[in-house]
């Protein structure tokens, strides 16, 4: 809409070179750019806030005024404050000392979990992994046959006791599936869940009750990329209510600029694990800071 | 839908409270600026006058003529397309839609051309049977959507069937073979009837992609309506002003629930209404 950071800044810069020292008004005009270019990539404006605030803080400071290229250096900063955030290396999915090792999947509707369980069943069992889904999510119409053929895809079982569709204690299941997977000795259970909302108090006491039933090593809060300035209170509520371990951001594959993976990774404090890249049960990499922070300054 | 405000109006704080909810930039300031000119004209300062205010520009701006669902003009069966990014609520929005239709005795066939999705086939089906409304299923896997697209209509016909509904996989708008498939089922509808409306789903909890959702997919689709789900989230879906000022797009439906009554058409008034609410 009024191109991209680069070109932005760019212009800025022009109006600013020869000048070599960047006054603080310099830096407040840059400091305006960036911030509209991370409200237009949908990084909630509290987080905006708090991080043109630090930027600013850091850009007054000698590493700028003394640099060769201090517009070049402001950039450098902004680069290093999101990449901070987004987190350094990409942690590995914690595995349980005594196995089974229980991943749950908690998110808003359609993020992406049910799939994004399919992917985490088939790259496990790729590793010699034996794992079991469990088909928890007892509300949305048809959820659990939808686990059942993206185990059989995968040639990985589905412990669905109950068929859904409004019937059934998703707590039950996944506690019985907790002894089931023991008895039978598999080696990671992954949980789908329903998808929920954050205001709504019953389902995210079931998310709660759910997680104290089969004490996860991994609770993977799932996020649409898309997402808008919602980010934060989801985030928090979800936060709040289940707890995070990781973070899983979805349909990567998408051209949204990913603004929430900020938000989200400021909320919750809780590294981004993987992204979900597509539809394929392949379609799925470890998550990559640098990547993401160019995507979201558009740079 | 939720109140914008946690605490009282402040002229100066409006636009950060718009582009809270997801407004955007531009439009958030275009309104805080129109909203401060008014109240200056007015001379309203208190919260409650500046409320009022708001309510009242964004109801008129939201208002328009074409936001009603086609169901007068053309002849039977009407056909209603159904398309949008992947978990947007297309099949559930379908579910309430022709359970609205059937309490008004409409006759309703829908169309389950998502061959791709997992159990999306069955999702419909759940749907079609707490509707009451027939189910035409793909006949093999992975079959060509246009070509279930294509059945529906040849049984809506044959059925006289007063609507058909044909779901549609999600697809990611920079897609460009999944958004050409679009064009293909709409080009397989229009052998035998024409197309009533197609009615693109946005997610409310989604940001500013919305707008390149809207514009992609109008490219290919021709969206006649927008329909905004999830609005019973926090998330404003303040999106929707820009998709219909900016787009020149108008909102059709809200979906505000899992259920199947959860849903309306939407209310300009209402929904302004919503935003300024003292209680969230
Ligand atoms: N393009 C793309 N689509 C995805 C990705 N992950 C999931 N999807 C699609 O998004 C839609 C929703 O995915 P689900 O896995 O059903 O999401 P969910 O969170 O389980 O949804 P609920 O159970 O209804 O809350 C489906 O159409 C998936 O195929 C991704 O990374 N990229
Ligand atoms: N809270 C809430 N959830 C909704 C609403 N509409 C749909 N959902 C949920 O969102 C999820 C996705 O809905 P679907 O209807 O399967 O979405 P879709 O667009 O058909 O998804 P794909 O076919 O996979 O692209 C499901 O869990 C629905 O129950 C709504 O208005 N409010
Ligand atoms: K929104
Ligand atoms: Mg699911
Ligand atoms: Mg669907």
């Amino acid at each position: 809409m009024f191109g991209n950071l680069s070109d932005r800044l760019s212009d800025t810069f022009k109006s600013l070179r020869g000048k070599g020292k960047l006054s603080a008004a310099d830096i407040d005009e840059t400091l305006r750019d960036i911030r509209r270019a991370l409200l237009e990539a949908d990084v909630a404006l509290e987080v905006v806030k708090t991080f043109t605030g630090k930027v600013r803080e850091r850009a007054l400071g000698d590493e700028v005024s003394k640099a060769l290229n201090p517009a070049q250096q402001v950039v450098q900063i902004v680069n290093d404050e999101l990449k901070a955030i987004l987190g350094g290396e990409a942690r590995k999915l914690a595995f349980a000392k005594n196995p089974p090792t229980v991943i749950m999947l908690a998110g808003l509707q359609g993020s992406g979990k049910t799939t994004l369980a399919g992917k985490l069943a088939k790259w496990l069992k790729e590793q010699n992994h034996t794992p079991l889904l469990v088909a928890a999510d007892l509300q949305r119409p048809n959820a659990v046959t939808q686990l059942q053929v993206l185990g059989e895809k995968v040639g990985v079982p589905v412990f669905a006791p109950e068929a859904g569709n409004g019937t059934g204690d998703p707590v039950k299941v996944s506690r019985d599936a907790i002894d089931f997977a023991k008895k039978s000795q598999y080696s990671v259970v992954i949980v789908d869940t329903a998808g929920r909302l954050g205001v709504d108090q019953e389902m995210m006491q079931q998310a709660s009750d759910i997680r104290d039933a089969v004490s996860p090593d991994e609770i993977l809060f799932v996020v649409d990329s898309m997402l808008g300035q919602d980010a934060v209170n989801v985030a928090k509520a979800f936060h709040d209510g289940v707890g995070v371990s990781g973070v899983v951001l979805t349909k990567l594959d998408g051209d949204s600029r990913g603004g929430a993976a900020l938000s989200v990774a400021t909320v919750t404090g809780a590294p981004i694990l993987f992204s979900s890249t597509g539809e394929g049960l392949d379609a799925f990499e470890p998550f990559y800071p640098d990547r993401m922070a160019s995507r979201i300054l558009d740079m | 839908i939720r109140s914008l405000f946690g605490a009282p109006v402040d002229r100066e704080d409006l636009e950060d409270i718009l582009i809270r909810a997801d407004f955007g930039v531009e439009a958030s300031v275009e309104i805080s600026e129109e909203l401060k000119r008014e109240a200056n004209r007015q001379g309203a300062s208190s919260d409650a006058e500046l409320r009022l205010l708001l309510k009242d520009l964004l109801a008129k701006k939201l208002t328009r003529s074409d936001s009603a669902l086609n169901l007068a003009s053309g002849s039977l069966p009407y056909v209603i397309l159904v398309v949008g990014v992947n978990g947007a609520g297309k099949t559930t929005t379908i579910g309430k839609l022709s359970k609205w239709l059937r309490d008004g005795d409409w006759s309703v066939v829908l169309g389950a051309a998502d061959t791709f999705r997992a159990a999306a086939v069955e999702q419909l089906g759940t749907w079609a049977d707490r509707s009451g409304s027939t189910l035409v299923r793909p006949e093999r896997e992975g079959q060509d959507p246009a070509s279930v697209a294509y059945q529906t209509v040849e049984v809506a016909l044959s059925q006289n069937a007063d609507i058909a509904i044909i779901d549609t996989a999600g697809r990611l708008q920079n897609k460009k073979d999944l958004m050409d498939e679009l064009g293909k089922i709409r080009r397989a509808v229009e052998k035998q009837a024409q197309i009533a409306e197609v009615l693109l789903v946005i997610d409310s909890t989604m940001g500013q992609n919305a707008m390149a959702q809207a514009k992609a997919f109008t490219e290919v689709a021709e969206v006649t309506g927008i329909v905004m789900t999830k609005l019973d989230g926090t998330a404003k879906g303040g999106i929707l002003y820009s998709l219909q000022s900016a787009l020149d797009l108008p909102v059709k439906l809200v979906g505000v629930g899992e259920g199947i009554n959860d849903f309306a058409f939407f209310s300009p008034e209402e929904f302004a209404k919503g935003l300024v609410a003292y209680k969230s």
